[in-house]
């Protein structure tokens, strides 16, 4: 009698370790299916970034032949994307020359002729539309913002019990947002305009947080501008298009106070309630409202950010 | 030296292996969190084509539930020193085989914490522009590079101490005091840093003052410290039940006073906070007006400071009776703080900050249903993270995957550990 061996488990196992292998592959496949899945609305990505922006430079690291070549690629972006060729230049500073703005409250009639006229000059997202400038209507007699309304909209401005106050970058001598930026992606140049590197920008909004005057706007998607609303006189630091996902704001009109005009807000305000200067120049108008007139309002003026927009009053 | 990189590339590939063996209920869990992340990474895909548009974020409230995450998170990570103070200060013996799943858990919350960075970002792409010699990192001017620097050195400090550790025990070799020892108690310090940095990150905004107040900084620590020691507690339980690993309930215990003189910290600070928002009757206020009372109609987050106010009252009183000693209360004592807290945190401390803005105006936040998927994505993601390297530890630990056992068949499962073999091969 012959014991019975129990039958070879070499084919069993063979079996289980193929069904095994089988399955693991599966797994394998399915897994990466899905990755490929999940990932598939990257497709729509449309040109976020060529190699040429991806490495572009930051803006105080760029030699002249650099910023000539950036220049170039910028003013190719635009013309692909709106058709029409722009003219960027890169403007610096002025030697003697800080910008000081004065707004006078006694005028202001709360038009809103400067909001929009701002967002024509500086080629800001039509959709959704950023603003820089937000007219406040204050009750007569207060100068705390959270009595002021932001939404209003009446047949006939002034109404009668309110004044107006807009309020956009302050162009502050101690820019909260500025010591904030993680990557030095905005500065305070020599004439007194904080001015941003949308370039260098990398969307963190801590800017945004840290402004005590809500004067920084974000581009939450890629901007929209009609062809035939963009304007074509360009700045580096200034109203050149924004990307989607970086940070923008008042910049006091750079490509115009630059090169020797006025802001687009104070030329369109029909009352004269805007003025803008040199303060380093004593014949300057704002020299001359800094000497005459009694009070100033800075705004915040006990956050100790020390703005270049002064607010003030005929008697 | 090529032994050594050999025998660690073995090392590695073997914990790799068992990440992914396991019984049914491993793979349904690992399945799961694959699917949320998944889901997330997609939601995150449309988020980088549309923009942040996609999320509930507006220029008036622009951080959300993303940065709100990560603020808690980072005390999640911080907190791991709670554990690490009674083992390496006061030599706690209880503790001390328990350190790692601690340590572990940082590793796996700071992971969670910069992939929220990162998808706050408005351009991820531009990354590098915070790497110091290639970008411009602000340091040390801005709070934000700070941050990154501790976080990332928080991270390493972990990594590498784990790691050491666990290489050691798969070796049987001792560990080399002067490899560790010093790294833990840099460790320590750090773990406060991280917090301390990431509350400085507010409290540094002088036109928020819902932020800008000391307190800030003294009640991310309290928190943290409930918050921390309480998941760390839910996830000893968890390893217990699961693993054959030794987990004494003294040892639980000891997290447990932690937890409960934390919460009455905690309280007591909120309270603090309470009374000087509204006793002074400032203007300053009104952000905690909106978030305790609501404002001019306005009163989202009403419902939800007093949820967490709520929970966290409950929590302190379980924790303060006896009856916390009993594991099961204390395991409701620990889920009621880690839900208050995160509420407290996110919803509490970082969306009314914006409210109303600097000029006034109420504009209210809900996070979108995308944005909500993009953070389920990440915590499954962290858990993910978390549970491979449970997975990876335990064994270890048991000295079931072991240099000694090298060769041998694979352990499948949670058996028992195989005898030593005493022949030689």
């Amino acid at each position: 009698m012959t014991p019975t061996l129990p039958p070879p488990d070499d084919k069993t196992s063979d079996t289980s370790m193929s069904r095994r292998n089988f399955l693991r592959g599966a797994a394998a496949f399915g897994g990466l299916t899905a990755l490929a899945a999940s990932l598939a609305p990257l497709r729509q990505l449309e040109d976020f970034s060529s190699s040429e922006q991806f490495l572009q430079k930051y803006y105080k690291e760029l030699t002249p032949d650099d910023m000539t070549k950036v220049i170039g690629r910028i003013e190719r972006e635009v013309q692909k994307e709106y058709g029409i060729r722009p003219h960027v230049r890169d403007l610096k500073p002025m030697d003697g020359v800080e910008f000081v703005y004065c707004l006078n409250l006694t005028r202001c009639i709360g038009c809103r002729k400067c909001v929009h006229a701002c967002v024509n000059e500086n080629n800001q997202s039509r959709n959704p539309e950023i603003q820089y400038i937000r007219v406040l209507k204050m009750p007569h007699g207060s100068m705390d913002v959270e009595k002021g309304d932001h939404t209003y909209e009446a047949k006939s401005v002034p109404e009668k019990g309110f004044f107006y106050m807009p309020v956009q970058c302050q162009q502050c001598q101690n820019p909260p947002c500025v010591k904030v930026c993680p990557v030095n992606a905005t500065w305070q140049e020599k004439d007194g305009i904080t001015v941003i590197d949308y370039d260098w920008c990398i969307g963190c909004r801590y800017c945004e947080a840290a402004c005590p005057y809500w004067a920084r706007r974000f581009n939450f998607t890629k901007p929209e501008i009609p062809k035939e609303r963009l304007n074509p006189n360009m700045a580096y630091l200034g109203n050149r298009p924004r990307k989607q996902g970086v940070m923008e704001k008042c910049h006091f009109c750079i490509q115009r106070t630059r090169a020797g005009k006025y802001p687009a807000c104070l030329e369109v305000c029909p009352v004269g309630a805007r003025k803008f200067g040199n303060i380093l120049d004593p014949e300057s108008e704002v020299s001359y409202i800094m000497r005459e007139k009694r009070v100033f309002i800075q705004l915040k003026e006990e956050m100790g950010t020390s703005p270049r927009f002064f607010y003030y009053f005929d008697k | 030296m090529i032994t050594a990189a050999r025998n660690y590339l073995i090392f590695i590939r073997r914990c790799t292996r068992i990440a992914f063996v396991g019984d049914w209920r491993y793979y349904a869990w690992m399945g799961l969190l694959t699917v949320i992340s998944l889901l997330g990474l997609n939601a995150y895909a449309k988020q980088l084509v549309h923009g942040l548009i996609v999320t509930g974020m507006s220029d008036e409230v622009s951080w959300g539930v993303y940065i709100a995450n990560f603020t808690f998170l980072v005390g999640v990570a911080a907190a791991a020193v709670m554990m690490v103070i009674p083992v390496y200060i006061y030599d706690n013996e209880e503790l001390h085989d328990l350190v790692i799943f601690g340590e572990l858990l940082a590793v796996a919350a700071i992971i969670m914490c910069l992939a929220f960075v990162t998808v706050d970002l408005g351009r991820p792409d531009r990354f590098w522009h915070l790497i110091p010699g290639i970008g411009q990192l602000n340091f040390p001017r801005s709070m934000l590079s700070w941050d990154v620097i501790v976080l990332n050195g928080y991270l390493l400090l972990n990594v590498h101490i784990c790691g050491y550790l666990l290489y050691c025990r798969y070796q049987n070799r001792k560990p080399g005091k002067w490899f560790y020892i010093p790294f833990v108690f840099t460790a320590i310090v750090w773990a406060v840093s991280i917090h301390t940095v990431t509350a400085f990150l507010y409290v540094g905004l002088g036109g928020r003052p819902f932020w800008n107040a000391s307190i800030v900084g003294p009640r991310f620590l309290a928190s943290a410290f409930t918050a921390g020691p309480a998941i760390i507690i839910l996830a000893l339980q968890i390893i217990r039940h699961f693993t054959r690993y030794r987990i004494t309930d003294k040892a639980l215990l000891t997290l447990r006073s932690i937890v409960q003189v934390s919460m009455i910290i905690n309280v007591f600070l909120l309270l603090c906070e309470v009374f000087k928002e509204f006793y002074s009757g400032t203007t300053h206020g009104v952000s905690a007006r909106y978030l305790f009372l609501g404002l001019h109609g306005y009163h989202a987050l009403v419902p939800w400071i007093w949820t967490a106010i709520a929970l966290n009252l409950v929590a302190m009183v379980i924790l303060v009776l006896p009856v916390s000693r009993g594991l099961r209360w204390l395991d409701v004592a620990c889920v009621l703080s880690i839900v208050g807290i995160w509420i407290e945190k996110g919803m509490g401390l970082v969306i009314p900050g914006f409210i109303p803005t600097p000029l006034g105006a109420i504009v209210e936040y809900v996070p979108s249903l995308n944005e909500t998927l993009v953070c389920l994505g990440i915590w499954a993601f962290g858990l993910l993270c978390y549970t491979i390297f449970l997975r990876m530890s335990v064994p270890i630990l048991q000295g079931r995957i072991a240099k000694s056992n090298e060769g041998q068949p694979e352990l499948q499962g949670d058996a028992p550990a195989p005898l030593p073999d005493p022949l030689p091969h």
